[in-house]
């Protein structure tokens, strides 16, 4: 049956559902059916990493993964990040490190720094490298990236965090 | 671009998936971690019918040390493969060639067995398979069997897996006491498709080095064993001379594939630099 079928997950905390044919990309899923379009769609076959969300804690190509297979986890994107108002260390770091210039990896970036960060709070420069290697930038250059990256780990571990 | 139309189904146990593989033969395609599939569906090189799920099936995630084997479920994703003790200890020519495998993301879901099953000529894993003569348990409504890595990998993106068949579990013997590895690639960036990768591995006993393999990925259409090179170390010094002699023999065994990224000279000059390389690395690491 290639008939749409119904996929509940968890968003960012919240219980979400929507419709979805089995050859419905995650990416396509989030933006389209629950219209979460902070989650950016690139090459659509998985080398660009714009797509990058957190699947039960785990950085993931969106791109890669059938909606249908989402089934039941849980997933972080950007929008679960922070807002204007409340924005998440990494963000405030992207921002005063200029860690982007026209915002189209950001959120991949961002997400697959949420990864690290998550499972390594003090990374190395190689450590940040390597995590941000899975991701294309093409304005920056990524040295203000790694920057950024550090900045935010250094101010996360001094709030405790 | 976006996937063709398929149909799809998630089974709770190995024997309805294999039903359902039984059932939908050629039209199937199994999918487990998706990362080199779901790019092929993207850009349209394949239309199945239907994708058969395995990623709910029990019991096919182990990474575990038996009788002198390593043992890989189908469901063993990369990123516990890297960071597993059991594969450092059964297999160092694997250990060394993982960091090399993919990105993150991709590894966080993409499976050994996928891997193996996907046959990338570019792919590291099949020529460390085809190294250390690792056999490939296929299962069928009919039974199972195991292919040995040199039958398996048929060429390009192809495997001895009939339609019908899931790669359950990849089995790699334990390396033998004394053997020395090496591992070295050439890639656009660190996790990218290699141009070349180079696998070795050697025993040296007495002043002289035996049973060498020599393996080469990017050249061609699969995993490529150098034997004349390997053949060429045979009760030869361990040296600067007789890896250079071995690199040369192995960049001759090669007829590369060429594209705008690296041409075939550069391949061949890529094998013979890397395997040079990777016998060094060996030979130092045999004790």
């Amino acid at each position: 049956m290639t008939t749409p079928r119904t996929v509940e997950l968890v968003v960012n905390g919240e219980s979400r559902a929507g419709e979805a044919e089995p050859r419905m990309l995650l990416s396509d899923f989030l933006r389209e059916q629950l219209g979460l379009t902070g989650t950016h769609v690139g090459c659509e076959h998985g080398v660009c990493g714009a797509c990058t969300v957190l699947v039960n804690g785990e950085a993931a190509r969106s791109c890669l993964m059938l909606a249908v297979q989402a089934k039941g986890t849980e997933v972080r994107t950007i929008e679960g990040l922070g807002g204007v108002d409340d924005m998440h260390p990494l963000q405030e770091a992207f921002w005063e490190k200029h860690g982007l210039q026209c915002g189209f990896c950001t959120p991949g970036m961002l997400m697959t720094a949420v990864e690290l960060l998550e499972s390594t709070p003090n990374p190395s420069l190689d450590d940040i490298r390597e995590a941000i290697s899975s991701n294309l930038c093409r304005c920056t250059g990524y040295q203000t990236i790694v920057e950024a990256v550090q900045a935010a780990a250094e101010r996360m571990q001094g709030e405790g965090q | 671009m976006k996937p063709p139309p398929f149909d799809y189904c998630c089974p709770d146990t190995l024997d309805e998936a294999l039903a359902l593989l039984a059932e939908h033969g050629e039209e199937a395609k199994v999918i487990a971690g998706g990362q080199s599939l779901v790019p092929m569906l993207n850009l349209r090189a394949l239309h199945p019918g239907v994708l058969i799920d395995i990623n709910r099936l029990p019991g096919l995630d182990h990474i575990s040390l038996e009788d002198g084997q390593l043992r890989v479920g189908a469901l063993a994703r990369h990123k516990a493969v890297l960071e597993s003790a059991a594969v450092k200890e059964a297999s160092p020519l694997m250990a060394l060639a993982y960091p090399y495998v993919s990105h993150g993301p991709i590894r966080n879901r993409g499976t050994l067995c996928g891997n193996l099953c996907h046959n990338d000529p570019a792919s590291e894993m099949p020529a460390v398979a085809l190294a250390s003569g690792a056999e490939m348990v296929l299962q069928s409504t009919g039974g199972s069997r195991a292919v040995a890595a040199e039958d398996f990998f048929t060429g390009t993106l192809s495997t001895a897996a009939e339609a019908n068949e899931i790669l359950v579990e990849v089995r790699v013997p334990r390396v033998p006491a004394g053997q020395g590895a090496g591992f070295h690639e050439v890639s656009p960036r660190k996790g990218d498709f290699a141009y070349v990768a180079v696998g070795a591995t050697l025993q040296v006993a007495d002043g002289a080095c035996s049973a060498a393999r020599i393996v080469c990925a990017g050249v061609g259409d699969g995993p490529h064993r150098a034997r004349a090179a390997e053949d060429a170390l045979e009760g030869s010094a361990p040296s600067e001379d007789s890896f250079r002699q071995a690199a040369a023999a192995a960049a001759d065994s090669i007829d590369p594939n060429e594209d705008f990224h690296a041409d075939a000279d550069y391949r061949r000059d890529l094998v013979r630099s890397l395997t040079r390389r990777a016998l060094a690395d060996a030979a130092s690491r045999c004790n």
